[in-house]
Formats: structure tokens, sequence, C-alpha cells
């Protein structure tokens, strides 16, 4: 276990350091951060001596260690276009993404989980084909669709749902701003969490329907049934405790993607987090906003991963015995 | 010798191709109403597209064409509708079925451009990584690895980002198919490249193999003539899904804003323009455009499916 842990966390800084690589070479070589810093009227000798100061001169080799060395206290310079500290910008937008994501997911789990159980047990009732029609729409819906449709039939048509901004928000400590203690910021949530978690939604609940077809067809739910349990207990105490393993690791992963899917859903949306910040800066060639959110974006996810390796071992003892030398 | 197989080859791929046609293949598609379905609904698209120039209406992009006068009408069959629009007029007075045709055009040809791209730089990277094996092969697949952990949306932007920086923001609008179509294969690469990689592997090993390299065929002859065509049924398939992904992702890169311009727009730029009307109550200039991406994705997808589970042996 210690071993697989190691060896592990030596991947994830593998995957991390080319992910800085290739930040640092964008940073480095697309535009002349000289140019973006400096006024028109500057002398060519102010240039060569802010050159000089910001270490530009020194060898590829010191300028990507010293970049390293500046991410890792999450210091990214200032933006092209905001003028500001980088840091700072991404911080302000963290909070948004973070309750839209987190909400999302919990969106698609209580929502998937049940739905996938239920197509699973009842494979052929009217409700389960309505079920799988919709996770049909689901994935092969681009997200932004969906998020204008939503848009369509509750804000514009009925009027029950705002349909951009995070409404009222309250500050919490320093820096956090949450939505969730006002009711404009509730309501605010609703579209676009559902916008950003149909995917996952229809992901998990295939899913779940999958491997439920799976287990119960295996000899201990036969044995269950034998033993006299109730229906109850083996649909949910046996057969969907053993499909969980699968559902954790891919709900785990899809975290990752679902705050990189956020981009879209923000900009449909108006939703001032990190997402949005990211598009501008895209569109304006900002390039060390670009390089700083590709970089956290990269550590959250092998952060996810991480976690979720060591949580698959930890559930499954069959790969902890497979995975020892025997 | 050589000729003989020359001649022979060609020759008994085609009847085999016939064979797949006229049994399995077809059969499955006669056997699922909705694949038929699907079908018909890809080929009246792609072919309305293919020959927008001649079945739309008016031609959106011809100024002389254009009334200001006609903006905003809305569809034909509502009170203040004009029968010259059967969808409704935009905000310029463009006739939506004309833009909702020639944008069509402009989706799919960016789907498929982008399809082949990602293609044929995934198989060749997969032939290599299998073929040659060893240091080669694990630096490709740990590229592939560490490109497989960020979903393909965010890889687009970021490459659409760069080329915007490098190639400063007048000359990137005469370059942006190329550079969309070089995101959206530059992010999708990775699944051909897997596929091809694993078979290669159990292919190299087979005599067929042997015998070409015993007979002195260079590897780049071996890989392309010999081992590719025996690794390719998977690859069709995958693009199939993958066209329906790139579709949507070119729109979405276009929804975005930074896709296709505003002078050539695809289904994604029409459904950006039209989001800004959706409140002033002209709903139809984004909700036809998003109606038809939907179809045009659903029905791509639907036969991309149907394909892989007819082509995959363990589900028959």
């Amino acid at each position: 276990m210690l071993a697989f842990t190691i060896r592990r966390l030596f991947q994830a800084a593998g995957v991390l350091l080319v992910v800085a690589l290739f930040s640092f070479v964008m940073f480095r070589f697309v535009g002349d951060p000289i140019n973006q810093m400096v006024g028109v009227d500057t002398s060519p000798a102010e240039r060569a001596q802010l050159r000089q100061d910001l270490g530009l001169n020194d060898q590829i080799i010191v300028q990507f260690a010293r970049f390293v060395g500046n991410a890792v206290q999450f210091n990214f310079g200032i933006s092209y276009q905001m003028k500001q500290p980088v840091a700072q910008l991404i911080a302000s937008r963290f909070p948004a993404t973070a309750e839209l994501s987190l909400v999302s997911a919990l969106f698609a789990l209580l929502i998937g989980v049940p739905m996938g159980v239920y197509t699973g047990l009842y494979r052929d009732t009217l409700l389960s084909r309505l079920f799988m029609a919709i996770s049909l729409a689901g994935i092969s819906l681009p997200t932004f669709l969906i998020g204008i449709l939503l848009i369509f039939v509750f804000s514009v048509h009925l009027g029950w749902l705002p349909s951009f901004g995070r409404g009222d928000t309250v500050q919490i400590g320093g820096f956090w701003t949450t939505g969730f203690l006002t009711k404009s910021g509730l309501l605010s949530l609703i579209l676009p969490s559902i916008t950003l978690g149909l995917f996952q939604m229809t992901l998990i609940m295939r899913l779940v329907r999958g491997e439920m077809l799976e287990v119960l067809r295996t000899d201990f739910i036969k044995f269950a049934r034998a033993r006299g349990l109730s229906r109850r207990a083996i649909n949910f105490g046996h057969a969907l405790k053993n499909t969980l393993i699968p559902v954790i690791t891919i709900t785990g992963l899809q975290l990752g993607s679902i705050i990189a899917f956020a981009i879209i859903t923000e900009t449909v949306f108006q939703w001032p987090g990190m997402g949005l910040l990211f598009l501008q800066a895209v569109q304006n060639v900002d390039i060390p906003i670009m390089a700083a959110y590709l970089l956290l974006i990269a550590f959250l996810f092998t952060v996810i991963n991480f976690i979720v390796d060591l949580l698959y071992v930890a559930v499954d003892p069959r790969i902890r015995l497979g995975g020892s030398p025997a | 010798m050589s000729e003989q197989t020359l001649t022979q080859v060609p020759a008994r791929r085609s009847s085999r191709l016939k064979n797949a046609l006229d049994s399995d293949l077809i059969y499955s598609l006669r056997k699922s109403p909705l694949t038929m379905v699907a079908a018909v609904v890809t080929l009246v698209l792609v072919l309305s597209a293919v020959f927008a120039p001649w079945i739309a209406p008016q031609n959106p992009y011809d100024p002389s064409s254009l009334s200001i006068m006609d903006s905003f009408y809305p569809p034909a069959w509502e009170a203040d509708g004009d029968p010259r629009f059967l969808l409704g007029t935009d905000d310029q007075g463009r006739g939506l079925l004309s833009t909702i045709l020639y944008g069509m055009r402009t989706s799919l040809a960016v789907g498929f451009a982008s399809v082949i791209f990602a293609m044929v730089l995934g198989v060749t990277l997969g032939l290599v990584a299998g073929y040659f094996g060893g240091k080669t092969d694990s630096i490709i697949m740990r590229i592939a690895d560490v490109q497989l952990t960020f979903p393909a949306i965010l890889i687009a932007l970021l490459i659409d980002g760069v080329a915007r920086g490098l190639a400063g923001s007048h000359a990137y609008d005469e370059i942006v198919f190329g550079v969309l179509i070089l995101s959206i294969g530059l992010s999708f690469w990775v699944q051909y490249a897997r596929t091809v990689r694993g078979s290669v592997i159990v292919e190299a090993n087979k005599e067929y193999v042997l015998a070409a390299r015993l007979i002195g065929l260079g590897p780049i002859t071996i890989m392309f003539r010999h081992v590719l065509p025996n690794v390719l049924g998977p690859v069709l398939v995958i693009a199939t899904i993958n066209l329906a992904l790139a579709i949507i992702t070119e729109a979405t890169l276009s929804f975005l804003g930074v896709g296709a311009p505003l002078t050539q727009p695809s289904l994604g730029t029409l459904i950006r323009v039209g989001n800004d009307f959706l409140f002033s109550g002209e709903w139809w200039i984004t909700i036809f455009p998003g109606v038809t991406l939907a179809v045009l994705a659903l029905a791509v997808n639907l036969l991309g499916d149907w394909l892989r589970d007819a082509l995959n042996p363990k589900l028959r």
C-alpha cells in the first residue's frame, strides 16, 4: 500500500511537471512578455533593463525552475489585460466555480443513482424507457444548448428562475463568497447546476444501470433471495452496494471534468467563476491567466485522481491482494 | 509474385466489402428502425448541407440580396410571418432556413476535416508506437496519457488561445478554420492512437508481418500497406462517434466566441448570435439552429452506436 502510494505520487508529480513545462513554454514564447508589460514609449534600453531584471536572459532551464518555484507559491505574475495579480483574480472567482461544481456533482449523484437503480430493476417499464431517452439526450446534446433551452423554458417562457449571475452573495471569512445563504443565490444556482450536471447524471445513471444488471445475475444475489431477505434488503443492501465501487471512481474522475466544463455553463449563464475568466483570457490572449488556470486544473485533476486511486484500493480488497507481491 | 498479389488484394478486399454490406451490417440496420431513421436524417441533413447553395431560398452572404427591412420576421406560420422566410429572419434580415443550411455546411466541413486530421495523426502515431515499441512507444503513450486526463474542450480552447497569440488578431481571422480543425483534431487523436497501438501489437507478431520483413520491405511499407488495413475496423467506429463529438465541439467553440467568425457562421455561431435575442422574444433565431444541431448530433451519435454494436462480434 505504501509503495503503491509513493509510486502514484511520483507519477502525479511527473504529470504536473509536464503540464508546467507546457504552461511555461506558452508563457515564455507566445508573444513577448516585455511587450505586454510596457507602454509604447518605453525606450529599448529600459526594455533591456526590464528583461535583465525579470531574468528573461537567463538560461531556459533556470527560467523554468523559477517558473515552477513561483507556481508552487501560486505566483503567476500580473494579468496582461486586467493589470491585477493573477492569483488574486483566480481566488476571487474560485468560490463561484466551486459552489456550482459541488451542487452539480450532488445533483448528478442524487438523481443519477436512483434513476440507474430503477432502470436496472425494472428494465421494460414505460418510466425506464423515458429515463433512457432522457439519458440519450443528456449524452448527445451539447451543454450550451441544454442551458439555452432551460433558459428559454424556465426564464423566458415561465419566468420562474433567474437566467444569469449568482444572485445575492454573502461574504464568509476573508475571501469566500457564498450564494447558499440567500434565496436569490439558491434560485440562481438551479438552472446552471442542472445544465452542468446533466451529462454526469446520465453517465452515472447508465453506469449504475449496467452494473445493477450485472450484479443481479450473480450467485450471491440468488443466495440472498433463497435466504428469504426482503427485496429492499437485496436491492439496496447487497446489489447497490456492490455497484458503488465503479460509481465512486467515475464520479471522482468526473468531478474534474465538471470543473472544466464549467467554462461553458458559466458562459451561458454569465456565472462569475474561473471558467468565464479563462474564456475571456483565451479571447484576449491573456497568457498569465491561461497558464495559471491550466496548472490549477491539472493540479485539481491530479489530486482527485490520486484520491480516487487510494479510495479504490481502500474500498476493494481484491486490488490490494492482487497488487502486493504474494 | 508481387504483381500477382497486387492485382489480387484489391479484388478480394472489394468482394469482402460487398459481402459485409450484403449480410450482417445491412441486416442489423434493417432490424433497428431507430437506426434507419437516424441514417435517413443524417443523409438528408448532409445532402442539404452539401447542396445548400442550390436549395437555400436566399444566399445569406450576398449583401445585395439582403434588406434590413426584412429583419425579425417570425416563422411563416405565425401571424406576422412572411411566406418568403419559412423559419423567420434574424437581425440582419437573413432567412433563417438559408443561414441554417449554410451554417450546417460549415459545421459539417469543420467536423469532417477535424475527424480526418485526428484520425490520420492518431493512426500514424499508434502505428509507430505499436510497431517500434520501446522508447518511442512509451514517449507517445505517456503524452497520450497526460492529454487524456484533460477534457477535449479545454485542450481545444488552449490551442485556440495559443494560436491567437502566435498569429496576432488580424492574421488570426484568415486562419481561423485551420486553427479550429487543428485544435479539435489535436484534442481527439489519443483514442485512435491507443486503439491502433493495441491492435498493432497483436498484429506485429503474426506471420505475414514476419514474411514481409523477411522479403526486405521497409518498416513504413509494412506499417501502412500490410498492418494498417488489418487494424482499420475499430478506427472507423471511433471516427463515426467522434464526428458527432467534433461537430459538438466546433459548435461549442463557436458559441464561446472562439470558433467560426460572424462572416462565415457555423451552427454554433448562429446560436450565439441568436442567444442575444432570446429575451426580447425573437426565440426562433436561436432555437431553430439549436434544434438543427441537436438533431444532427443525435442522428450521427445513434449511427455511431449502432456501428459499434454491429461491428462488435462479442455482442452478436
